[in-house]
């Protein structure tokens, strides 16, 4: 077969983000040069993004196994069985690059992508969350964002209409030139019905549906492997723009169609477009795959195979369908007013053979290209230890409950209120807690439709605790996963994870990544909670400066009956609040220390999965026999910070009372884990049984009044803790207009 | 009481609506397709919240010209009950079978949260099991809520009694704080909130599930 030739030089393949030694290999592997599209098509394959090639060998380390365990990490997203006939099917994924370029188009894309990775494997979605990283609220770019990423998130998912229910959001100048936007979408589908993308059956039609090709979006994975520096506004050609409405159709179409038995391998054409589509598709299988792009339908004419290839294009999906039922699958599409056309067939010749114009344009062997990209063994080094805070040294500043209004006025915990009353948190009618504490809780809980079933979901980070001590933190952010589904009365069950660190190659972000992993993996081993999908997102620097290191953690879990769902706003005057779990006071790395004395070098609080497991195990229960009325956990800003939130959300004030073993701002403010703080109107019951579970319990406050006191002193009104807690974000919004 | 929903392209609280329409009456609505020309025999048609065609264009506008709804229209003309909620609120807008026109929030933004209501009975069976004047809550979720119409269309609404819900606290610029209106002969209704996403306890409030309630007692 002759494969017609271009000039392609050395030089073209490092424009093209390649090294010296990754084209030597391209020329091994091929025996001849590349042409231009065969160099486009390796590029994009072998860029970080699509290959994981920094860290794969480290990913491999993480648990992916449970019993409940349908499908762990490499296909399109994570499956688990959540019984009676049921998989829930879900994945993060990171938009960091383009939301930076474009905020609106790069987060909505983003919504886009991840709701596809998990549709495609036959699910429909059910819920979307978003964890979100920005720079500092001062910062001049940042308001814009902001707007820009709500806007675009509420955009696409209020009209695609999946809820979104849930997510976190932080500010930190780490974050100024590299904002995070990683995108969690949740779905449904019966278990013995699920969808993989390994192609089959030699002759077997290849059929590409939904949107148009454009040129939008070519040389998106690359730029998303790559620093950013000056002039990287000038990329925003490589943002895709989305379409919504389309995706929409495309969902229900391609539900409509899973109905049948017509799809063999179906999968969503994401970063790298239909390169990485049909080359994943031709891999897992084990086979070739030969298309005729003249047969792709294009928005625009006079499109290149280059372009063709490499257009990241949103919404559109290729399938491989059984023999004959191409017609009854087109129909489908058209009454979806979708586009369908058959552009190729599966082969047995392992190569991936493109035609256009009745030439060959490229030909390359699917296995080397994927088996043989490149696998780095990056040189790392570990982070050095931090210190030790000691609670002696930063004395509470001012009365502890004027600290706890500006604290809950501080850009992390102040509420996000004005962040997610931007998105459509009840649609498809399932939402029973949606984002906030005031009507949701420390996770979202959303029905199963038609049962009395729930699950629940989170995203967790603690992205201050990874930089100071990356195996803490890593761990930290697993653990904080599993204790807030715990919190919800769920049993967790898995996660998902989205990597952002900054570039691989300078050994002390890769040790910041190592770090994490070690520190995820210990907790999820212990805490029975396995990896089942994931997404990694690498160079996220500007002009040398790395943002924090940020394992974002999507946790999923079940609960048996909605009925017994939990949330932490108080519910009663007169009940008991009790502490569970050790506190010793740890303010190293707190948020306290942060917003008071701009320290954040100190050491994370120790992570205990094994305590978290004991603790959070007594909680659940507590929650099923129905012996407490609200329950939070303890993160961020620690006791006090979590009272007040459950004492605005309940608008019932408490007193708590203040020991004389731990000075009085590392028991307010302190953040050790594996606590949560519940109310309860028999307190006899619950200290009984923690002990028996051997749990650090004790009663350390009373609910009612309308404001917050310790030990009856410090009086605070709920009114003043509220107006703090909500004028953050307004106030700085309104600033951008 | 025969019911059915409307879907268009872009529809996306079809569902919600038939969910709540099956849990009050005991019976799953009809589904149907824009692109039919007939209607079956109900006795109430529900037209979905969602992003008809996805409102690209002015909210409803092009839904409004879908094959379906001369139908509608001519089916509402027979007194058959119409219920349009969010997007469907404001296709019959479109469709003039109610006046005016929602415009985009007053504050340019998506708002997604529940708010406050107080609800005029006025002979309608849409209100029918609601108190008079009483103060209910329900989600909203909308671009596009703002309604609004000129002086003369606004008194005359409120003179014949034909504001069924009204924000306690106006959220999105519209006129006289209207958030449903319904037709003269009090047998068509558009409302931006959403009444179908509170009809289940397991869920929270259930203000919404009255006007189901009043439906079902006036069709059955």
């Amino acid at each position: 077969m002759t494969v017609a030739m271009g000039e392609v030089t050395p030089d073209m393949a490092v424009e093209h983000g390649l090294t010296s030694d990754e084209y030597a290999l391209i020329l091994k592997l091929l025996n001849r040069p590349p042409n231009l599209t065969e160099l486009g098509i390796f590029s994009v394959m072998w860029s970080e993004h699509c290959s994981y090639k920094s860290s794969r060998r480290w990913l491999k380390q993480l648990p992916t196994e449970a019993p409940w365990v349908i499908q762990g990490p490499g296909e399109n997203a994570g499956v688990i069985d959540i019984g009676d006939g049921l998989a829930a099917i879900f994945k993060m994924e990171s938009h960091n690059h383009p939301s930076f370029i474009e905020p609106y188009q790069g987060a909505a894309t983003g919504v886009g992508g991840i709701l596809r990775d998990v549709f495609t494997m036959g699910a429909r979605p059910i819920a979307n969350l978003n964890a979100l990283r920005f720079g500092a609220p001062d910062h001049p770019k940042t308001r814009h964002l902001v707007a820009g990423v709500v806007a675009g998130i509420g955009g696409y998912g209020n009209c695609v209409g999946v809820p979104t229910v849930g997510g976190e959001t932080n500010f930190h100048p780490a974050y100024n030139g590299n904002i995070l936007v990683n995108a969690m979408t949740v779905g449904l589908a019966a278990a013995d019905r699920i969808f993989y993308s390994a192609a089959a059956g030699p002759g077997n039609p290849v059929v590409y549906v939904g949107s148009k090709t454009g040129r939008d979006g070519i040389h998106g994975a690359t730029m998303a492997s790559a620093e950013f520096g000056e002039g990287s506004e000038e990329k925003r050609p490589t943002v895709q723009v989305g379409d919504p409405f389309t995706e929409k159709l495309l969902i229900e179409a391609c539900l409509e169609l899973m109905a049948t038995d017509a799809i063999i391998a179906i999968q969503d054409m994401g970063a790298a477009g239909l390169t990485s589509s049909s080359v994943e598709m031709a891999d897992k299988g084990g086979c070739g795959i030969e298309l005729d792009l003249d047969h792709v339908p294009c928005r625009e004419t006079g499109m290149s195979a280059y372009e063709i290839m490499l257009s990241e294009s949103q919404e559109r999906m290729l399938m491989v369908l059984r023999p004959g039922r191409e017609d009854a699958a087109r129909a489908i599409f058209e009454k979806w007013e979708l586009d369908f056309a058959v552009i190729g067939q599966v082969t047995d010749s392992g190569h991936l053979v493109l035609r256009k114009d009745g030439a060959v344009v490229a030909d390359i062997r699917v296995g080397p290209l994927v088996d043989q990209a490149p696998n780095y063994d990056r040189p790392w080094t570990s982070t050095p230890t931090a210190s030790e805070a000691d609670a002696a040294d930063f004395p509470l500043p001012d009365a502890a409950e004027r600290v706890l209004e500006r604290l809950l006025a501080s850009p992390d915990l102040a509420s996000k209120a004005w962040i997610y009353e931007q998105y459509d948190s009840q649609v498809m009618a399932d939402t029973a807690a949606g984002p906030g504490l005031d009507e949701g809780g420390d996770a979202a809980v959303v029905r199963i439709h038609g049962t009395s079933r729930a699950l629940a979901m989170t995203t967790d980070c603690t992205p201050r605790y990874c930089r100071a001590d990356p195996e803490r933190g890593g761990a930290q952010a697993v653990a904080e996963a599993w204790r807030n589904l715990t919190a919800a009365g769920a049993k967790p069950l898995a996660i998902t994870d989205n990597m952002n660190f900054g570039n691989p190659e300078k050994p002390a972000i890769m040790g910041q990544f190592v770090g994490a992993i070690q520190g995820m993996k210990n907790a999820c081993q212990v805490l029975d909670f396995p990896v089942v999908s994931g997404n990694v997102s690498l160079y996220n620097e500007t002009d040398g400066e790395a943002i924090l290191p940020t394992p974002a953690i999507g946790g999923v879990g079940l609960i048996d009956d909605i009925g017994q769902h939990m949330t932490p706003r108080l519910k009663r005057a007169g009940e008991t609040l009790m502490l569970i779990g050790e506190t010793n006071g740890h303010l190293g790395c707190s948020i306290y220390l942060q917003q008071l004395f701009g320290e954040e070098r100190h050491r994370p609080p120790p992570v205990s999965p094994a305590s978290e497991r004991r603790n959070g195990n007594l909680v659940r229960r507590l929650i099923i026999r129905g012996l407490v009325s609200a329950v939070h956990d303890l993160s961020d800003g620690g006791l006090y910070v979590a009272l007040a939130e459950m004492a605005i959300a309940g608008q019932i004030g408490a007193d708590l009372e203040v020991p004389d073993d731990l000075p009085l701002q590392a028991w307010l403010f302190g953040e050790d884990q594996a606590r949560y703080l519940v109310s309860t109107t028999e307190p006899g019951e619950v200290e009984a049984r923690a002990e028996a579970a051997g749990v650090p319990c004790r009663a350390v406050g009373r609910t009612g009044g309308d404001a917050l006191t310790l030990n009856g002193a410090n009086a605070i009104s709920l009114d003043t803790l509220r107006a703090a807690h909500e004028s953050f974000l307004p106030e700085l919004m309104a600033r951008a207009r | 009481m025969k019911s059915c929903v409307i879907v268009f392209p872009g529809s996306n609280c079809d569902r919600d609506l038939a969910t709540a329409l099956a849990l009050v009456t005991g019976t799953a609505p009809m589904m149907v397709w824009h692109r039919e020309t007939a209607l079956p025999d109900v006795d109430l048609i529900g037209v979905p919240g969602g992003f008809s065609y996805g409102d690209y264009l002015r909210c409803g506008a092009v839904a409004a010209q879908s094959p379906v709804m001369p139908a509608v229209a001519e089916a509402a003309k027979r007194g058959v009950r119409v219920l349009g909620i969010c997007n469907g609120f404001q296709v019959l807008t479109e469709i003039g079978l109610l006046p005016g026109i929602l415009m985009r929030n007053q504050e340019l933004c998506f708002i997604g949260k529940a708010i406050e209501l107080k609800v005029k009975k006025e002979g309608s069976s849409f209100t029918s099991s609601y108190e008079d004047d009483t103060q209910i809550r329900l989600p909203i979720a909308h671009h596009d809520g703002n309604y609004f119409a000129d002086d003369e269309t606004l008194d005359r609404l409120e003179g014949e009694g034909l504001v069924a819900f009204r924000y306690v606290d106006n959220p999105n610029g519209s006129q006289r704080n209207i958030a449903g209106i319904v037709n003269p002969e009090r047998t068509v209704l558009g409302l931006m909130p959403h009444p179908e996403r509170a009809v289940d306890p397991a869920l929270g409030p259930t203000d919404g599930r009255p006007l189901f309630d009043g439906l079902m007692q006036a069709l059955s």
